[in-house]
């Protein structure tokens, strides 16, 4: 764990220094297993994963459907405890944590933008993209709010109701509420795929360049070559095990490594 | 969880409805037949009796029939038997602690010793352990009495007694009781051998209050009658026994009936508010089926089909209510018993009465009743569009607010209207109206409430953002996200509220009206009288005058007559002292005149009848009909009609008490006085001493009393109303899983997630409280208003009690709560995000 970007709850203190020189790890997993069921139903969903996600760095996790991506996001997020096997969150370890502390490790320093979604239908999309400050009982900074707010376009927006935006545009409000908190780490789970291809690149523009000029961490999980070839790494999984990774990828190095792992199974 | 728990929530309210209606109708049906079999067995096949005293109340009159005509109508061919009667009144046994036993409004008989078989050769009541008494030392009692007051065979027991002798102590020797089976309903029955019974009830005269003439094997009772009837001397009659026991029973039956029709209301109400519940209920149970149910319109169901479907599930969830309900019914019609037993209405030798209607109605109600209720949810269903099948957000079709408002205004102000014309015009069956009329301003006011609400809703949300935060918004923009259903569930609490707030003004106003009249009308030291309205004996006023430091004792005396077909209390006073114990402004003619057979009318009487000073009314007395003369008109809110005690003594009425009115005199302390006549009656518990204060109480008593059984039974309607809310919230619960795990995922702890449904809670009980009180409020001094020449002049609100409401309704909204917020807070974060 590196010094010059320290995680947890002062989230405000690293906001002068977003750039880490060499990659420090926001997260780590180790020996990760996660079983459902018991008996003949029993599925090994994470089947001993370890892995490092960096600081400042957008992380796309790819694989086929009951590949584990969707288990191990929320196992990193606190959404989910794991079989067996380590979650360090910053340098927080997440097992055995009371669903109190979960709750609050998830409330200051998770953000989370969903495949739906999922905003407040009741709340303004201003009143949304506070809501997670709003429930710590803290204050926005503003000039980190302002920056936020021009970053994602909707200044004449905020005052809509959810139903009263596109979706594109729901989408961007949910990128900044998981961004006006300084999370340590952004999950997003397929962000795109409720989207038309137009607004998904310009969803997947932002995330890019929330990492790249605020040095937030993301990681998305996705399984569309196209988004993955934004990000900055690809993780593969297969069968609850890591199967690849892919530094600076595009997307025809995504399909050939997709094609490697279907013809290595 | 889900839908079971919903369904079964607006079936229990059916179940509490229809529950009321079968234990009110169980219960009265019961008691009908036991009072029925009560004067069956109080009358012989034929009544030879005084003319005049059909309908009077056992032991309240004078007249009798003569000694000899007993023997002369034995001998009555046709006739068995002839056995005389005594009737008393005010018999009453003092238990081994000084208080009276049983008599909390059941007479207290005192009768002669005889077996004479009742109509049809059924045992009356008759000694049937130990022996029959026999002289002025002995006497036997009913059963039910001896075993409620620790009494044995053989042991003397002090008997308080209406007549010349006010206390005796005669020696228990036998335990009357139906050998037939019967019951005396918790009165108390004290027999004396008839000798003794004639010295006691009938000023010892030679003579016996009616005769009972057994019909030989084979006579009818027609036939016997005419032959009896055919020996009579003058002002004597004979009638059958079916006649005298049907009219011994129409005035208490009648007084029943009202009974019925009360507790018939309150299931009324409590299935009114359950009818909120259950709309509500299927309402939102369609909301969550709509894309089920446009799948089956896509796939060929036409509208028709899709309600049928929806009346169906109404069908069979009433029908289950129902059943459920009627069981229930059952148990609260025993629990009704019990109650009016520990009141002294002992109905325990009477088995419940289930007669056929009561199931049918059960049925009908409750099934009805859900029905009705689904049918605007079930026909909303029918317009989802088929296409809706495939769209992700199904919005159910709903009307608009606008026309709601609109409305609800106008029904609101029809019932108003309608209230208003029952109250104040002159419109027949004014009682329906006003029935009627707050029935349709509820309702209006619950359609009107989803527009009408708003004001207070945004006012409740900008409280909450400002006293809690983040979570407070939430819960206020929950509040305000469908207005409807906020509204539904409120105003089923608006309801039982409403009456609560009524009956609240209503009580405080007539118990301020007591405390001003007495005040300015009493103008008496001490005031003897029963507590309980029984009738006592005259010798206490001697008793009392007797009392050193009182300077005069007036006598109020009460009895039941019949002026026209109405049956009419007149109050005999004693006009000599009566100015100076009671305050009578009049407005026309002089209390100088009221001597012998004079008659004063109050203010309210005498508008209503337009009586005029001069005019002579004629009351059906004991001895016959008696012309009173009117000789003035009072402005005071008490005594209809006032008399003189000699006009009720020549019309043949006992000579009996109801309250004694005593002026101390100049210089004398009163309260020394009262101790000395509390002292003097210490042994006579039927009575009671008080002084102004305590007077104003105990009048006050039975409005309290009254007050507190309408609260009770209007706390019914309450308890639906709380099943309302925990149901919308519970339904509101799993509507917004998916917003509830977002909120979750985002950092709202799981005491954040409960605080935030429980002040959606608070916010709808409010809403409902103060829709309620608002009403109430409208209800209530609209209701005093009209009161006003009925002698409640006060109107008072009793700010204290509503503040108490709106503080309970908090304590319910918090309640109502507790479930759904466990469950919200307890959803699984991960699978709450992933539901649909």
């Amino acid at each position: 764990m590196t010094s010059d970007a320290p995680v947890g709850r002062r989230a405000a203190d690293t906001a002068t220094a977003p750039e880490a020189s060499t990659p420090a790890v926001a997260a780590s997993v180790r020996d990760l297993t996660k079983v459902y069921g018991t008996g003949d139903a029993q599925v090994r969903a994470l089947d001993g994963v370890s892995l490092d996600l960096y600081q400042g760095a957008f992380t796309a996790v790819m694989g086929p459907s009951g590949s584990g991506k969707s288990t191990l996001m929320h196992c990193c997020a606190a959404l989910d405890v794991p079989t067996s096997g380590q979650v360090l969150l910053g340098d927080v370890e997440i097992g055995g944590l009371s669903d109190k502390r979960l709750t609050r490790l998830r409330r200051d320093q998770i953000g989370f933008v969903f495949q739906s979604f999922n905003l407040v239908p009741t709340l303004t999309a201003g009143e949304n993209i506070l809501l997670p400050l709003a429930i710590a009982g803290r204050k926005p900074d503003p000039e980190w709010y302002a920056q936020v707010i021009e970053t994602i376009d909707l200044t004449d927006r905020l005052g809509h109701r959810p139903n009263q935006l596109s979706g594109g545009q729901q989408q961007r409000v949910a990128i900044a509420r998981a961004l006006v908190s300084r999370p340590t780490i952004v999950f997003a789970d397929e962000p795109t795929g409720n989207l038309d291809s137009r607004s998904g690149a310009e969803v997947l523009g932002l995330l890019q360049r929330s990492a790249r000029s605020f040095g937030q961490t993301i990681v998305m999980v996705t399984h569309d070559p196209v988004a993955a070839s934004y990000t900055d790494r690809v993780l593969f999984l297969a069968d609850g095990r890591l199967v690849g990774e892919l530094e600076a990828p595009t997307r025809e190095s995504v399909l050939e490594q997709m094609a490697a792992a279907e013809r290595g199974r | 969880m889900g839908r079971k728990v919903r369904l079964l929530m607006s079936t229990f309210a059916i179940v509490l409805g229809v529950a009321f209606v079968v234990g009110t109708l169980i219960f009265t049906d019961t008691l009908h037949k036991s009072f029925t079999a009560i004067f069956d067995s109080s009358v012989g096949d034929v009544v030879v009796r005084p003319v005049g005293t059909a309908g009077q109340e056992r032991g309240t009159t004078t007249l009798t029939v003569p000694d000899g005509l007993v023997a002369r109508l034995a001998k009555v061919p046709g006739a068995a038997r002839a056995d005389g009667n005594v009737d008393g009144a005010g018999v009453f046994v003092i238990d081994k602690s000084n208080r009276v036993v049983g008599g909390q409004g059941s007479p207290g008989l005192g009768l002669n010793d005889n077996d004479a078989p009742a109509a049809g050769g059924v045992a009356s009541l008759q000694v049937v352990t130990g022996r029959s008494p026999r002289g002025p030392g002995e006497v036997a009692i009913d059963a039910a009495t001896v075993r409620r007051a620790g009494l044995f065979l053989g042991e003397k027991v002090t008997l308080v007694n209406a007549g010349q002798r006010t206390l005796l102590h005669p020696r228990l020797v036998g335990i009357a009781d139906y050998p037939d089976g019967g019951s005396l309903n918790g009165a108390t029955a004290s027999i004396f051998d008839t000798r003794t019974a004639q010295k006691l009830f009938l000023r010892g005269k030679d003579a016996f209050s009616n005769v009972w003439v057994t019909a030989a094997p084979g006579v009818s009772q027609d036939e016997l009658r005419a032959r009896v009837a055919a020996v009579l001397p003058d002002g004597v009659e004979a009638v059958t026994g079916k006649k005298a026991a049907a009219q011994a029973a129409s005035d208490l039956l009648n007084a029943i009936s009202f009974l019925t029709v009360f507790l018939l209301v309150f299931a009324g109400i409590a299935l009114v508010v359950g009818m909120f519940l259950i709309v509500n209920t299927f309402s939102m149970l369609v909301a969550q089926r709509s894309r089920e149910l446009a799948l089956l319109r896509a796939l060929g169901a036409s509208r028709r089909q899709v309600t049928r479907s929806v009346l169906l599930e109404a069908f069979v969830v009433g029908l289950a209510g129902s059943t459920l309900g009627l069981g229930l019914g059952v148990l609260l019609a025993l629990g009704i018993r019990a109650l009016f037993g520990h009141f002294g209405l002992d109905l325990s030798g009477q088995g419940l009465v289930f007669a056929p209607r009561t199931p049918l109605l059960a049925f009908g109600v409750g099934v009805l009743v859900t029905m009705v209720a689904a049918y605007l949810p079930a026909r909303r269903s029918s317009r989802i569009p088929p296409i809706a099948a495939l769209r992700d957000d199904v919005a159910m079709p709903e009307s608009s607010l606008r026309r709601r408002l609109l409305l609800g205004t106008l029904m609101t102000l029809a019932g108003i209207g309608a209230g208003a014309a029952g109250l104040f015009a002159d419109v027949p069956k004014g009682g329906y109206w006003v029935g009627g009329g707050a029935l349709v301003a509820m309702l209006g006011m619950a359609a009107a409430s989803p527009a009408s609400s708003r004001p207070f809703l945004v006012v409740a949300a900008a409280f909450y953002r400002r006293v809690f935060g983040s979570i407070g918004v939430l819960a206020g923009q929950n509040s305000l996200r469908n207005p409807r259903r906020t509204a539904a569930t409120a105003s089923a609490l608006m309801i039982g509220l409403t009456l609560v707030t009524t009956m609240s003004v209503a009580g405080a106003s007539a118990t301020a009206s007591v405390d001003r009249t007495i005040k300015r009308s009493f103008l008496g030291d001490i005031v003897i009288s029963n507590a309980i309205g029984q009738s006592f004996s005259p010798r206490i006023a001697a008793l009392a005058q007797r009392q050193k430091g009182v300077a005069s004792v007036t006598r109020l005396r009460f009895a039941p007559s019949r002026l026209g077909a109405e049956r009419e209390f007149l109050t005999g006073v004693d006009p000599t002292s009566l100015s100076s114990v009671l305050r009578l402004d009049l407005l026309a003619g002089s209390l100088a005149d009221l001597r012998g057979n004079a008659l004063l009318v109050s203010k309210k009487v005498a508008a209503d009848h337009h009586y005029r000073v001069g005019q002579s009314l004629t009351f059906r007395f004991p001895r016959g009909p008696t012309k009173l003369r009117i000789v003035g008109i009072h402005d005071a809110a008490f005594g209809r009609y006032l008399t003189t005690l000699d006009a009720l003594r020549a019309g043949g009425f006992a000579p009996l008490d109801s309250s004694l009115l005593i002026k101390v005199a100049p210089g004398v302390d009163p309260a020394a006085v009262k101790v000395e006549l509390e002292k003097a009656t210490a042994k006579l518990p039927v009575i009671t001493v008080k002084n102004q204060a305590e007077y104003a109480a105990e009048q006050r008593a039975p409005i309290d009393r009254l007050v507190l059984m309408i609260y009770a039974l209007l706390g019914l309607a309450l308890v639906i109303a709380v099943l309302g809310v925990v149901n919308t919230l519970g339904l509101s619960v799993v509507e917004r899983t998916r917003e509830i795990g977002l909120l979750r995922a985002i950092g709202v702890d799981r005491r954040q997630m409960r605080r935030m449904v429980s002040l959606e809670s608070v916010a709808i009980a409010v809403l409902g409280a103060l829709l309620g009180i608002g009403m109430g409020l409208v209800f209530g001094i609209a209701l005093m208003a009209s009161l006003r020449d009925q002698g409640l002049e006060v109107t008072r609100v009793p700010w204290g009690s509503i503040g108490l409401y709106l503080l309970a309704a908090v304590v319910i909204g918090l309640l109502a709560a507790r479930l759904p917020a466990r469950r919200a807070a307890r959803l699984d974060v991960l699978r709450a995000i992933g539901t649909e």
